[in-house]
């Protein structure tokens, strides 16, 4: 899915700028460009792969019919194989700003839902990804016994543990929010730990010698010196972190059966062949996404600006 | 050979026997590097007593760095004995007997100049009023008076290693290690702050272990002046540096500062004859 072309960009602690300031740096032009160029696509796409649909359709009822017609057809479908971006719009338009938030039916209910459980998930991966990174370096043992096992829970998929997951949480009486935010928190806490690991041990031999010559104790080297020193690759990894508790989130919602969130919305989608439906999840996932991202840059641009880390 | 570097300079000022502050007897530091072993210092024999002024020269990579991080528990020497106020380096260090300027200026980015000046007193725990007065006193003597607030990337190389010194001053060390700490600047403050250390130094009694590569900066700070050499690095000679001790700049020009001038040069070729 998404996020990928994010985690690039967030990867590299002195990434600057972006969000507004993209905006005038004359950017807008080049992206509107690309925009309408997908735009393009989407839409012969669209007629391409919906036209076999119609056109057997057409001749089955012996209905008159030309190369107009089946274009016109191809963007109005009820169950598109793909829909054309306007029915999209128009679906996000009805679900998002036509009903009430409180509303089951409207896509802000829903996002709602997914968020809560992926701040939640954030949260808790955030402080097991910090508190594993100190453990890390500060004890040795620690270094050579955990890593391995940080490394190995990520090589498990994701899909095949979160239905257990599940399924032990909900006969412990957990059920909701929480098992979807350990999930979102078991795939989010890894970028956090490497992050931080990294961050922790950022700082080089001169500065560390300079603790050395005041004789600092442990506590005030890593207070002083490491956390200082992290900040940057912890920013980094938050907004890796972030974008992949999302998708944690949604995947959390999958097995569940459940009846509220994105993930509710496209596994009902899909199971009603609601195309249009399934896409303006996708959309409203990826522009919250983004828009979670956005928030992890602001607040690192306060924080980095703060301390001073130039501009 | 032992060689003893006395503060006796003939001024009246010491009466009773100097105390050492630095003993150091056949000194040997080898560095265990991938290809071959470096023998960076070759029995080394120095006394460094109260009070003395005393400047390391001599070529790039002889072990002057090398030797000021072991006289700071930097770095641990692999044969000889060191004794720092009387205790071993690591005690010494621990008492923070000592303020060291680095080569580079190591400040902490996030730090204002302000912060990075107070580290080593919030380290130490000193009250917050105290920790300012002795930052705005010691960055007013290395005159950055009104960069308190910038952070270290707003200020140029010179004026960071300015920073480090003050940083290294507000310790208020009884022994100070300077490492090439005016290196980085023009001429014009090198002499300024050539003064001011110089008067620091007479008024405070201070001792000051110094590094530099300038002879005439070595001949007009120091009471003793230790020549060395690379491969291996050993000390070639001492060099008694009795002018008195509050000197003006221009004595730079007087035929005393030239003939100590000249020896120290002629130390130096000694040193470098077999090299090239
Ligand atoms: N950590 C280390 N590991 C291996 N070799 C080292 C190390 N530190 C220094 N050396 C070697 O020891 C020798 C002395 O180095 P040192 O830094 O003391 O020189 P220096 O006299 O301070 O030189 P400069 O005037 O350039 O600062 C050099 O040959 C250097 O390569
Ligand atoms: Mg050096």
């Amino acid at each position: 899915m998404r996020g990928i072309p994010m985690m690039t960009e967030a990867v590299l602690p002195a990434s600057s700028g972006g969000g507004w300031s993209r905006l005038y740096q004359g950017k807008t032009i080049p992206v509107l460009t690309v925009l309408l160029f997908l735009c393009a696509i989407w839409y012969a796409g669209a007629v391409y792969l919906n036209s076999s649909v119609l056109i057997s359709g057409y001749e089955r009822n012996n209905v008159e019919w030309d190369a107009g017609r089946l274009v016109s057809d191809a963007w109005a479908m009820e169950r598109p194989i793909l829909p054309a971006p306007h029915q999209i719009a128009e679906e996000i338009n009805k679900t998002v700003f036509q009903k009430k938030i409180t509303s089951k039916r409207s896509l802000v209910y829903h996002a709602w839902v997914t968020t809560s459980a992926t701040l939640l998930g954030f949260a808790f991966g955030a402080l097991l990804g910090i508190m594993l990174a100190v453990g890390i370096v500060h004890v040795q043992t620690l270094d050579r016994s955990l890593m391995p096992w940080v490394i190995a829970s990520q090589t498990i998929p994701i899909l095949a543990i979160a239905p257990m997951i599940i399924v032990v949480l909900g006969n412990m009486g957990l059920t909701g929010t929480i098992p979807k935010s350990i999930i979102s928190m078991y795939l989010c806490f890894f970028p956090i730990t490497i992050g931080m690991v990294k961050g922790l041990r950022s700082p080089d031999v001169l500065q560390l010698d300079l603790m050395r010559t005041y004789s600092a104790s442990t506590a005030q080297v890593f207070w002083k010196l490491r956390v200082p020193a992290s900040v940057p690759f912890l920013f980094a990894s938050l907004k890796v972190a972030i974008a992949i508790s999302l998708v944690g989130a949604i995947v959390g919602e999958l097995p569940t059966g459940a009846v509220a969130g994105i993930g509710a919305r496209l596994l009902a989608g899909s199971y009603y062949g609601q195309t249009i439906q399934i896409w303006s999840a996708l959309i409203v996932a990826s522009v919250l996404g983004m828009l979670l991202v956005f928030l992890v840059s602001v607040i690192e641009r306060l924080v980095m600006k703060k301390m001073g880390y130039g501009t | 050979m032992h060689r003893a570097v006395g503060s006796d300079d003939g001024t009246g000022v010491v009466t009773a026997p100097a105390k050492p502050v630095i003993e150091i007897e056949k000194l040997n530091l080898v560095f265990q590097t991938p290809d071959a072993p470096v023998h960076a210092l070759s029995d080394v024999d120095l006394t460094v007593n109260a009070g003395d002024f005393v400047s390391f020269i001599g070529p790039s990579g002889c072990g002057k760095t090398t030797l000021m991080r072991v006289i700071a528990d930097l770095e641990t020497p692999t044969g000889g004995h060191i004794s720092v106020n009387g205790m071993t380096p690591r005690e010494a260090r621990e008492q923070r007997a000592y303020g060291y300027v680095f080569q580079a200026p190591a400040l902490y980015p996030w730090r204002t100049v302000r912060k990075n000046v107070m580290l080593p007193l919030e380290i130490m725990g000193l009250d917050k009023a105290e920790q300012e007065r002795r930052a705005r006193d010691n960055l007013a003597l290395v005159n950055l008076e009104g960069f308190e607030k910038k952070f270290p990337w707003q200020l140029s190389g010179g004026m960071q290693q300015r920073v480090s010194i003050a940083r290294a001053l507000s310790v208020e060390p009884d022994l100070l290690l300077m490492d090439e700490p005016f290196g980085a600047l023009d001429e014009i403050t090198r002499d300024h702050l050539n003064e001011q250390l110089l008067r620091l130094w007479d008024q405070t009694g201070k001792t000051v272990i110094f590094v530099t590569h300038s002879i005439p900066e070595s001949v007009f700070l120091s009471s003793k002046i230790v020549v060395m050499s690379p491969r291996p690095g050993k000390i070639m000679d001492v060099i008694d540096c009795d002018l008195p001790r509050d000197r003006k700049l221009d004595i730079r020009e007087t035929p005393e500062f030239l003939a100590i001038a000249h020896r120290v040069r002629e130390g130096l070729r000694a040193g470098h004859s077999y090299d090239d």
